[in-house]
């Protein structure tokens, strides 16, 4: 749907830079057609790439109508209903269609081959085909736009869900189809991980980006289809009245919560991990260093994803459990905190003596630093129940979640567009501009986010229409700031747009980077590499020559 | 025919490594509705007992003897392929087939038993003898369960189906039948998601 429009104007007769009689790259060749049948890994990502941009737009003008109904204590733009409908569809979007996908199917599918030196995935149809599913689900999940919106919030809690009289049904199901899609990528890229590396690529090798992805993939196959199955029982509740979760036929709500989060959790991590993957790679890159405990950044990733499924519990400290499960629950969520710490100071060790600098793919690594160490210490405070029971369900909780979940992938992502953009289409952006959507982005979202902090320490529940008026001026300025962090976005999307159909040609190798998939040429070749390659030097050799 | 894999042994390796992730992710399917069933079951306990037997022991156990017959075929099948005895393997998932038919109907003859008492899922169910919430659960549970596993039985067996079809018309060899290998993997999982529901639905009492 949006792929052609991506193979924008090249001129052919440019005179060629370091690649003389450089074979075709792979955005070249082919109609409409071939790019739509494709099997190549990285047209595949290209068009991920339009579609969860899209995605992203769309979750963005939603949050920006949510933050303007919020600027006055009563009614400002739209009803109570049309508000619950839009903070539905806002969650379900961000989480679902951007956050989740974004980073593993568009950076991962177009990387990860050629970090492996390989020529694709391992399942290059299947690949195709996730696209496709991820399409379906989309359009399923939009359905309810048409059908008059949903309205249970994107947690689809029970009895709520399975009583209300909007289109939570189609949702569900949408949902349930997009996680198809997650379980097909995961299953492709751990294989690929595991049958794909060209000779002389051990595992400890391996760029840490295809650490995080193959964590990723492991809760995207174990978890996914918990939560597929459960959102196939609160629909057939509704359809077919089966009163597994509905108390009012005999369910019990409490068992939805257990299911939804035992996915929903560890969801978190699916967010999180490629996030941590690009920032290793963000840090060596433009310190000029290899990471300061290679070992240590991967095996937290894998640490992360195992105890990520122990941890679910934490989202019920009010909703009746025992103290004792609490306090395990509680206890078990910090040792994600410990995992995490790991890479944190792994990641500013990196830093030491190395020669920094500070193009804006590294500015987004201190913004995701900063966003991540404040919400990761706001989350063990929330992992205590004895607070939880204070900010639950409050703005806190939604600045905390919005700090570490969207502020991490947000700036991750961005930092992987700007860092990756040369490899992806050949061109380069330009660096001021970046520069001032990067600090522009970064100035909105705390703006818009650290209000909510002290909103929902003051007591204001999240999801609230109307408010007291001693809360406004907090609320302006998360209004305010959020419409900052969508300037920066649209200068985003300008700068980039522009760097896509007018930016300088570049090298292969724009950054002096050392990790593999820079040996391919920049855009690569549809076959990735001209010649087998053959490893012979770790991902972050900055000692060698390159 | 590898594709743009190294060698074919890398290939099958890679094929037999996604089968095995993709049957994991369907114990974990199948794993969220064992987990509804044991936070029924301690809820509801007694009720789960009385309900489960009423449940025919007989045709359970049929189905579980029909089910592990079919797994030995499958299993025969792949042997005999290896061994290329293609006809052979071709032959025997046939007979896995009609196994899976089987099943199908044994449980076709349950579903309609149950229909004529009035055990229906949801609030659908009005049995007489069993007018308890526990045991509306349980039957609820029980159609769940069965449902999804039955399709499973269908996917399998159509899976089954198509790979017996071309080994018959000598689209196979001795060393070449991997969709084969991978469809008989299926074939056992689906066995083996029964031999879990088996003692769940008609034993534990």
């Amino acid at each position: 749907m949006t792929a052609p429009s991506l193979t924008l104007p090249r001129t052919v007769e440019e005179p060629p830079l370091l690649a003389p009689a450089a074979p075709a790259d792979y955005l070249h060749g082919g109609g409409v057609r071939s790019w739509l049948l494709t099997r190549d890994h990285k047209r595949i990502a290209v068009m991920f790439l339009g579609a969860t941009s899209l995605s992203l737009l769309l979750g963005g003008i939603l949050a920006l109508l949510l933050r303007v109904e919020l600027l006055t204590p009563g009614p400002t733009i739209m009803s109570a209903g049309a508000y619950n409908r839009s903070f539905t569809m806002h969650g379900i979007v961000m989480v679902f269609m951007f956050m989740i996908p974004a980073i593993p199917t568009v950076f991962g599918n177009f990387l990860l081959p050629l970090m492996l030196g390989a020529r694709d995935v391992a399942f290059p149809r299947l690949n195709l085909a996730s696209f496709y599913v991820y399409l379906l689900g989309s359009a399923i999940t939009l359905t309810s736009l048409v059908a008059g919106g949903a309205d249970m919030g994107w947690t689809f809690y029970v009895p709520y869900s399975t009583t209300s009289p909007s289109a939570v049904a189609n949702v569900a199901f949408g949902v349930f189809v997009l996680g198809l899609s997650s379980v097909m990528t995961g299953i492709n890229f751990i294989v690929t991980v595991h049958t794909m590396r060209t000779a002389g690529l051990s595992w400890h090798r391996l760029p840490l980006f295809v650490w995080s992805l193959y964590g990723t993939s492991i809760i995207q196959v174990l978890a996914t289809p918990v939560l597929g199955m459960s959102l196939l029982l609160v629909a057939a509740d509704r359809l077919f009245g089966i009163g597994i979760f509905d108390p009012a036929l005999g369910g019990d709500p409490l068992l939805f919560q257990h299911l939804f989060w035992f996915y929903s959790h560890p969801a978190v991590y699916i967010m999180i991990l490629p996030a941590m993957g690009v920032i290793s790679e963000v840090v060596c890159v433009y310190s000029r260093n290899p990471p300061a405990s290679y070992r240590a950044i991967a095996y937290s990733s894998l640490g992360i994803a195992l105890v990520g499924f122990l941890t679910w519990g934490h989202h019920l400290f009010v909703a009746g459990m025992s103290l004792f499960d609490g306090a395990v629950f509680g206890v078990l969520s910090m040792f994600v905190a410990v995992f995490s710490a790991i890479k944190v100071f792994t990641w500013t060790a990196t830093l030491r003596r190395g020669s920094v600098s500070f193009e804006t793919p590294m500015l987004y690594f201190f913004w995701f630093m900063f966003l991540f160490a404040f919400g990761g210490m706001t989350g063990v405070a929330v992992a205590t129940s004895s607070l939880d029971i204070h900010w639950h369900d409050t703005y806190f909780v939604v600045a905390h979640f919005h700090f570490i979940m969207v502020g991490g992938t947000l700036t991750a992502y961005l930092a992987a567009l700007h860092y990756w953009f040369p490899k992806f289409f050949g061109r380069r952006y330009n660096e001021r501009w970046a520069t001032i959507a990067s600090v522009t982005v970064f100035v909105g979202f705390v703006l818009t986010f650290v209000p909510q902090f002290l909103l929902g320490n003051a007591g204001m529940p999240r999801r609230y229409y109307a408010y007291p008026p001693e809360f406004q001026w907090l609320n302006v300025l998360s209004t305010g700031g959020a419409s900052i962090l969508a300037a920066g976005m649209l200068l985003t999307l300008v700068e980039l747009g522009y760097a896509l159909a007018a930016g300088p040609r570049t090298e292969r190798n724009p950054w002096g980077s050392r990790s593999y998939e820079w040996l391919s040429a920049s855009p690569p070749p549809t076959e990735n590499f001209e010649n087998e390659l053959v490893i012979a030097r770790g991902p972050y050799d900055y000692h060698l020559p390159e | 025919m590898e594709g743009h894999f190294e060698s074919v042994e890398r290939k099958a390796e890679a094929a037999h490594l996604g089968m095995w992730l993709f049957l994991a992710s369907e114990v974990l399917l199948f794993g969220a509705l064992f987990a509804v069933y044991s936070g029924c079951r301690v809820e509801f306990g007694a009720d789960f007992v009385v309900a489960s037997s009423h449940n025919s022991i007989a045709i359970g156990t049929t189905n579980t003897f029909v089910l592990v017959t079919s797994s030995l075929c499958a299993a025969l099948a792949v042997h005999g392929a290896r061994s290329g005895h293609l006809r052979r393997a071709a032959a025997l998932l046939g007979v896995t087939v009609l196994f899976g038919l089987a099943f199908l109907v044994l449980k076709g003859v349950e579903y309609g038993e149950h229909f004529q008492s009035g055990i229906f899922p949801g609030s659908h169910y009005h049995y007489a003898e069993l007018p308890t919430h526990g045991a509306n659960a349980f039957f609820t549970l029980y159609y769940l369960m069965t449902a999804l596993h039955g399709l499973h039985v269908t996917g399998g067996m159509l899976a089954l189906g198509v790979v017996g079809h071309r080994a018959w018309r000598g689209g196979y060899s001795a060393e070449r039948h991997l969709p084969l290998e991978l469809s008989v993997l299926y074939w056992h999982l689906v066995d083996v998601i029964w031999l879990f529901l088996w003692p769940l639905l008609y034993l534990m009492h």
